[in-house]
């Protein structure tokens, strides 16, 4: 088991395919109020969208960090937006059947995702 | 951050809070501090928020029969305005839309001051001078601050931290009170529907005074962020979002702003009109039914899918827990209960029209009309 990361604050544990957000994203978002999830079956590109979590402040829109088909979806998080963290047990959004493992290479491991958290500041 | 942003008297206070800053009309503001949005948001509706509104516009009007010159910029009633009482109010332009909404306090027979928002300040002086008859003073007050305190312990922790009892003071009432040596006005009125003050203290003077507030244990800093939720539950507008220069007060819902008599003042007659024959569209609450925020911008439709409205401010009710804001609508869909759907991303989710304001205000006693 791998977790990989995206300059987007994404994590994808490379052999489950659950992703989420990082703890990072998830304090820069505050205060959360909803999230809302996709239905499973669908398939997404890289990059595109498939969830929106709304803050008191503002709404963030969720990125799949590889392309593929959508085969679970947590949707106990709805009701539980405190789990909504770097957390594959509770804290993964949806579960993706990743088409090209390919895209994986692409990604950051955890000591380049915090290599440039350090950047951000 | 470029050169030309401006800074309140009270921005290394903030900064020295850790507040997380952020551009708003021109100025580097606290958008939250580290309690965060909606703690912020409880804590001013169960204590005690301070809020920065040092960035909004003050200024003096002066001079003989000034009075009947507000009444030619505004609809409301400012020749019986009684000595020390706050209204609000709204410029009109020739066309009879809204240049800014204020606040008009009366100091005494001829003399009036009036707090303008930020980002319209600039065009409000300019407005006002442009058309000032020559027995009238302007006097914008740039070298002053406005700090706001609002919530059910606003009283006390000024009565406590400044040793000045406000018990006395009337809602949308203003007194003068001495605070360090220095004299100031301090208003009972606010943009929280708390009860609640704005103190309008000297530039040199903001920082001590902002100290000894936020010392107090029942008083916490209050950014941006939580003043607008704050006031989206009291239904209250906001300038360049809910009201701007092609909306008019009809349509915005404000003719309980209207004077009786007189009523002749620049753009009066689209106004006129609109109260005649009612206006196209208007101002209206909605609550969603469902769970979710729709935001600014989100078109409204009726439940047979045409397009009706749309969202001028929407957002998140710590208190009610649930999405709500406000929308423009075509007239035959603004009756309360009128069931809508809002278009979120690309999601229809059901919603209705709503009274406004959302919560009870809180204020110390209820607004009089003109």
């Amino acid at each position: 088991m791998t977790v990989k990361y995206t300059k987007d604050h994404e994590w994808i544990d490379t052999t489950s395919g659950k992703t989420g957000i990082t703890d990072y994203a998830r304090d820069a978002l505050g205060d959360l109020v909803f999230l809302d999830l996709p239905k499973a079956g669908r398939i997404l590109k890289r990059k595109e969208y498939y969830a929106v979590v709304e803050s008191v402040k503002a709404a963030s829109e969720i990125y799949a960090p590889v392309a593929g088909e959508i085969v679970a979806v947590n949707d106990n998080l709805a009701n539980s937006l405190d789990d909504l963290k770097e957390d594959l047990d509770k804290g993964w959004i949806v579960q993706l059947k990743i088409a090209d493992a390919g895209d994986l290479n692409d990604l950051m491991d955890k000591a380049a995702y915090d290599a440039y958290l350090r950047t951000l500041g | 951050m470029s050169d030309n942003v401006q800074k309140t008297p009270l921005h290394a206070a903030h900064i020295a809070a850790n507040a997380k800053m952020g551009a708003f009309a021109g100025y580097d503001m606290p958008l939250y501090y580290p309690l965060g949005v909606m703690k912020e948001h409880e804590w001013t509706r169960t204590h005690c928020g301070l809020f920065d509104v040092s960035h909004m516009g003050q200024a003096l009007i002066e001079g003989e029969n000034v009075g009947v010159f507000l009444e030619r910029l505004t609809p409301s009633a400012f020749q019986t305005l009684k000595q020390n009482a706050a209204r609000y109010t709204v410029l009109t332009n020739a066309e009879g839309g809204i240049i800014d909404d204020l606040i008009i306090t009366r100091l005494s027979e001829n003399k009036y001051f009036m707090v303008l928002n930020a980002g319209c300040k600039e065009k409000d002086i300019a407005w006002i001078k442009q058309s000032l008859p020559a027995n009238i003073q302007f006097t914008p007050l740039p070298e002053k601050a406005l700090v706001a305190i609002q919530g059910p312990q606003a009283e006390q922790v000024i009565r406590e931290s400044c040793g000045i009892d406000l018990s006395v003071l009337g809602y949308m009432k203003l007194t003068e009170a001495v605070i360090e040596g220095e004299t100031v006005f301090i208003s009972r009125l606010g943009y929280t529907g708390e009860d609640g003050f704005e103190i309008s203290v000297s530039d040199k003077k903001a920082e001590t005074v902002w100290n000894k507030l936020a010392a107090h244990s029942a008083a916490q800093p209050v950014g941006l962020a939580a003043r607008d939720s704050l006031r989206l539950e009291m239904g209250y507008c906001l300038y360049s979002h809910d009201i701007d220069e092609t909306t008019s007060p009809v349509e915005a819902d404000l003719t309980w702003t209207f004077r009786k008599n007189n009523f002749e003042f620049i753009g009066c007659e689209r106004i006129k009109r609109e109260l005649a024959e009612g206006a196209k569209r208007k101002r209206v609450g909605f609550r969603l039914l469902e769970k979710g925020v729709a935001r600014e911008h989100c078109k409204v439709q009726d439940v047979n899918g045409r397009k009706v409205g749309e969202i001028t401010s929407g957002g998140f009710s710590p208190t009610l827990q649930m999405g709500l804001g406000q929308i423009y609508v075509e007239a035959p869909a603004s009756t309360v209960g009128t069931k809508i759907n809002i278009l979120v991303r690309d999601k229809l989710v059901a919603a209705e029209v709503a009274a406004m304001p959302f919560l009870q205000p809180k204020t110390k006693t209820t607004v009089k009309a003109a």
